[in-house]
């Protein structure tokens, strides 16, 4: 029995290393297309069939790219910094349950799609998603670059900000629910559309979004690595694969945030009338995923200032109010 | 298994806060701070104390973050930082020697069998129905007092770091430096 536990321990790593990793290069492909569709223009073309194959094209320039470190950076931390990017975005993963449990095909061996079953899986998740924010930060100071540093001090006050709302409008679903572990918030939500959370707690859910826009550094709140006024920010002296793992930890990101509102909010794994309860979810993040996109095409940049007013005077206030409110409710 | 994690665990943390010691690099010592913060996290995990494993993690990014924030505004995180610290032998002796002592005070009743956690009876039950919750009832029945006196004491921290920063806040900071640049150079024009 141990020894069955830590194989499918370490055969679930894997497919999930193997699956967000080729995702987050497929998921850029996506980006440019819709962007593009959204724009009235084609996006990539040329490589392959309507451009499909420009996803290889781009993994393998950045793997033969050469890696340069900058002569006066603080070398090891510089070289760590996106392993670390990468590594808690998975890292954060691994307390999400992907799927509703099912049984393999020809054997009774029940697979519970979650890496770790920990009981308060949600603060995990929103936890170590929260270390990520070390690697721009580290990767930012360990340039010996103003723009880098610049975008170091951004991510600072960007994320750090947006945590609380984050918290906050996580904590009104967690009120109603009464539990932290991700598999019981999905299970209080059973029984059809009607059941879901996001009814009960509409402006949690907006909130939720906003904040997971921030903290993923999607376009209207893409400031710590804002092209016209930054270069890009904390990744400026970055090329190649490490740049790249930057990216991928950020796509990452997004799927988790995408896996956390579809469970909170939108009843997670439970079917929904003839869809199964693996199709739904997989249904509601490409959503969320496309939702991404769409507002990465439809809004402008906004500046640090409004950025700043945005999180501690609107959203912040929003959150403890709605706070309130659910608790005189539920009591 | 569990020994060995504890082990690993256990030469993590202890390497990393040996380098935030040593290192003459703030970011070096920064870096190895947050990294032995989260180690600690691991300890939390192995007793099954899932919640603080998690708040631990939580609470301490946004502590270092902040020393961050500092190391970034008063330091050139790049180059090392040149200490002038004079040795005094006899303090370091003394402090040593107390610590020392201290640690043996404290650690020596779990030592000794004069003293025994008794488990098996009054709270240590609630442990087991479910981690925040059981978290949640300490704090507020067996350990109110405390829970609250801590929460008095960051309270008066808080006031007191808003009445140390808004000495001046009547005041526009960035328009008096304007005020005052343009006066010397009134000045100097009138000099010539």
């Amino acid at each position: 029995m141990e020894s069955a536990y830590i194989i499918e321990t370490i055969v679930k790593v894997v497919i999930i290393l193997t699956v967000f990793s080729a995702l987050a290069g497929i998921t850029t492909y996506f980006e440019r297309k819709v962007l593009a569709f959204m724009q009235r223009r084609l996006g990539p073309m040329h490589v392959g069939p309507y451009g499909i194959l420009q996803v290889a094209a781009d993994g393998i320039k950045l793997f033969t790219k050469e890696d340069i470190v900058p002569q006066n950076a603080v070398k090891p931390i510089f070289k760590i910094a996106p392993v670390f990017a990468a590594a808690t975005a998975f890292i954060a993963m691994s307390g999400v349950p992907f799927l509703p449990e099912f049984t393999l095909p020809f054997t009774d061996y029940v697979v519970h799609p979650i890496v770790a079953d920990v009981n308060i899986g949600i603060l995990f998740v929103v936890g170590v998603m929260a270390v990520g924010m070390y690697a721009p930060l580290l990767g930012g100071m360990a340039s010996h670059n103003k723009w880098s540093l610049l975008g170091a001090a951004r991510t600072v006050i960007q994320m750090l900000s947006f945590e609380v709302v984050t918290g906050l409008s996580l904590i009104a679903p967690l009120m109603m629910v009464g539990s932290l572990s991700l598999i019981d918030i999905n299970n209080y939500q059973e029984g059809g559309i009607g059941h879901w959370i996001v009814w009960a707690q509409p402006v949690a859910f907006i909130l939720y979004l906003i904040s997971g826009y921030a903290e993923t550094n999607r376009t209207p709140f893409d400031l710590l690595e804002h092209e016209a006024e930054v270069v890009t920010g904390y990744a400026t002296e970055y090329s190649g694969m490490r740049w790249g793992l930057f990216a991928i930890g950020e796509y990452a990101n997004m799927f988790t945030v995408a896996f956390i509102a579809s469970l909170v909010f939108l009843g997670g794994f439970n079917p929904i009338g003839i869809i199964p309860g693996g199709l739904a979810i997989l249904l509601k993040v490409s959503f969320l995923i496309f939702l991404f996109l769409w507002v990465r095409a439809a809004w402008p940049h906004i500046r640090p200032d409004q950025l700043m007013w945005l999180c501690w005077k609107v959203l912040m206030p929003l959150a403890v109010v709605n706070i309130l409110i659910t608790g005189i409710v539920l009591i | 298994m569990e020994a060995i994690a504890f082990y690993l665990f256990s030469v993590i943390t202890i390497g990393m806060f040996a380098i935030v010691v040593f290192s003459k690099n703030a970011l070096y010592a920064m870096s190895a701070l947050a990294g032995g913060m989260i180690a600690i996290s691991g300890f939390f995990f192995m007793l099954d104390a899932d919640f603080l494993g998690a708040v631990q993690i939580i609470v301490y990014t946004g502590a270092v973050m902040a020393l961050y924030a500092f190391g970034m505004m008063f330091f050139d995180t790049t180059k090392d930082v040149k200490e002038n610290i004079k040795e005094d032998k006899i303090v370091n002796a003394l402090w040593i020697s107390a610590v020392v002592i201290l640690i043996v005070i404290v650690s020596v009743p779990f030592v000794s069998d004069h003293i025994m956690l008794d488990a098996s009876t009054s709270d240590y039950k609630v442990i087991g129905a479910n981690n925040p919750q059981a978290v949640g009832i300490f704090l507020f029945t067996k350990y109110l007092v405390q829970f609250e006196l801590a929460a008095v004491m960051l309270l008066v921290a808080m006031i007191a770091g808003i009445i140390l920063v808004s000495k001046k806040m009547d005041i526009s900071l960035t328009t008096t430096v304007e005020e005052k640049i343009e006066k010397e150079e009134f000045d100097i024009k009138d000099a010539k």
